[in-house]
């Protein structure tokens, strides 16, 4: 009996100024099935001004942190971070 | 991703799992898990969207009887909530890597379960305002602390779902207190839908903490953060002082205050009574199943038809590209 609507991520922008965020997923045929899903499930209460939907098979992912490498390359670089530097006593606006 | 994990070494996987658990952090849908915890979320998830769409029946029932247009708005978008609530939830098992066409599968054919409290039926108006105020206060009960259940894409939903919520148990509220205030007979049916859905709402919160099964296992992963006898004693606390107000009788004798332990002292349940509707003998259960698969298999076609319509429209955007 499965009737086998493909699976949307829905991201939504919450207010002009903010980014979409990622909110859940919807069922639907199409693109435009699954904005009119998205709309009817999360901005019942005005909620969004602007919604995008993805189909989820096309996001790809980077593995969760099991001891992986990915992040690895940041780990080391505490210079980055602008309170790695030695500021002498009384400088302002730095 | 899984097949990934399993190269690596299972007691390292546990170990990280165990401490984010133990710091309190989330687990999200790419992490390793245990197969007993992702098992245990896929049952109580799912058995949680199921109770969502099936509470849709007993409401949806009065619909079309609702006594004003402000009434039947309001009763409208709760049941559209419901609905709302149902696709969160489904939403969020699916992050398990469990397909919602199957988990209605198993609600159709009995092999998963729903809130035994929508097998009982709404007889009179006021049955909408004691599944507002009652039903609806002890599913909040419920799920607040479900907001910081370790598994974030539940924790998630539940927030969104506790927001809304509370409209819900407000306009219960509200019209029961209507009722209680009315004429002589408006009382006397929001005093009866009180006698009869106040027991079954106890209920709501599960077998006692000595009989859960469950219970022990799920507190340690954190999904659960309260025992049922708990959040019983919540939601009989606070209810109390709720049904002066509506100027209404809450039918148990041995209630009573308890100045030593600080909480209203309550009757006993009648646990067999739970027994026989989580068998399937409650008044409405066969009911409730049989609309659910009708109203699936009814929309069979429309679902047909979407799909046949996206892969023709996709077909055509093919053939333009291809010109």
């Amino acid at each position: 009996m499965s009737s086998g609507l493909p699976l949307w991520e829905v991201f939504i922008r919450g207010r002009r100024g903010l980014s979409h965020q990622h909110v859940g997923s919807v069922h639907a045929s199409d693109a435009e099935m699954a904005l009119r899903n998205a709309r009817d499930l999360y901005t019942r209460r005005g909620e969004g001004v602007s919604i995008w939907v993805v189909p989820a098979a096309s996001v790809s992912a980077s593995s969760p942190d099991e001891k992986e490498p990915f992040f690895d390359p940041a780990g080391d670089k505490v210079y980055r971070h602008p309170t790695f530097y030695r500021i002498p006593e009384g400088v302002k606006n730095l | 991703m899984t097949a990934e994990a399993r190269t690596q070494d299972v007691p390292e996987l546990q170990e990280r799992f165990d401490g984010l658990i133990a710091a309190d952090e989330r687990i999200e849908p790419r992490d390793w898990m245990p197969e007993a915890y992702r098992k245990t979320l896929v049952r109580q998830i799912a058995q949680h969207a199921h109770s969502e769409i099936i509470g849709m029946q007993p409401e949806g029932n009065w619909i079309t009887r609702a006594p004003s247009l402000r009434r039947k708005a309001i009763l409208l978008a709760k049941v559209q909530d419901e609905a709302g609530h149902g696709l969160y939830l489904y939403a969020a098992a699916e992050t398990l890597g469990v397909d919602r066409a199957d988990l209605l599968d198993a609600l159709h054919n009995g092999r998963q379960k729903y809130s035994s409290i929508f097998n009982y039926p709404t007889l009179t108006w006021a049955d909408i305002g004691a599944v507002g105020w009652l039903v609806d206060g002890a599913a909040i009960i419920n799920q607040i602390p479900l907001q910081r259940c370790s598994y974030g894409p539940y924790a998630r939903a539940m927030v969104r779902i506790c927001k809304e919520e509370s409209f819900h148990q407000r306009q219960g509220f509200e019209l029961l207190h209507d009722l209680s205030h009315g004429t002589p007979e408006q009382h006397a049916m929001a005093q009866d839908a009180l006698d009869r859905w106040w027991w079954p709402s106890l209920m709501m919160f599960g077998p006692p903490d000595a009989e859960s099964s469950h219970s022990a296992q799920s507190m340690a992963w954190r999904i659960k953060r309260h025992s049922n006898d708990e959040l019983r004693q919540r939601f009989v606390d606070i209810s109390v002082p709720q049904a002066e107000a509506l100027g209404l009788t809450i039918p148990d004798p041995d209630l009573r205050w308890n100045e030593e332990r600080g909480h209203y002292d309550f009757g006993v349940i009648d646990w067999t009574e739970f027994q026989e509707i989580l068998a399937g003998n409650g008044p409405c259960n066969r009911q409730r199943v049989a609309t659910r698969v009708q109203a699936h298999e009814d929309g069979e076609w429309v679902r047909q038809a979407a799909l046949a319509y996206a892969a023709k429209h996709s077909d055509g955007e093919r053939d333009v590209a291809a010109a």
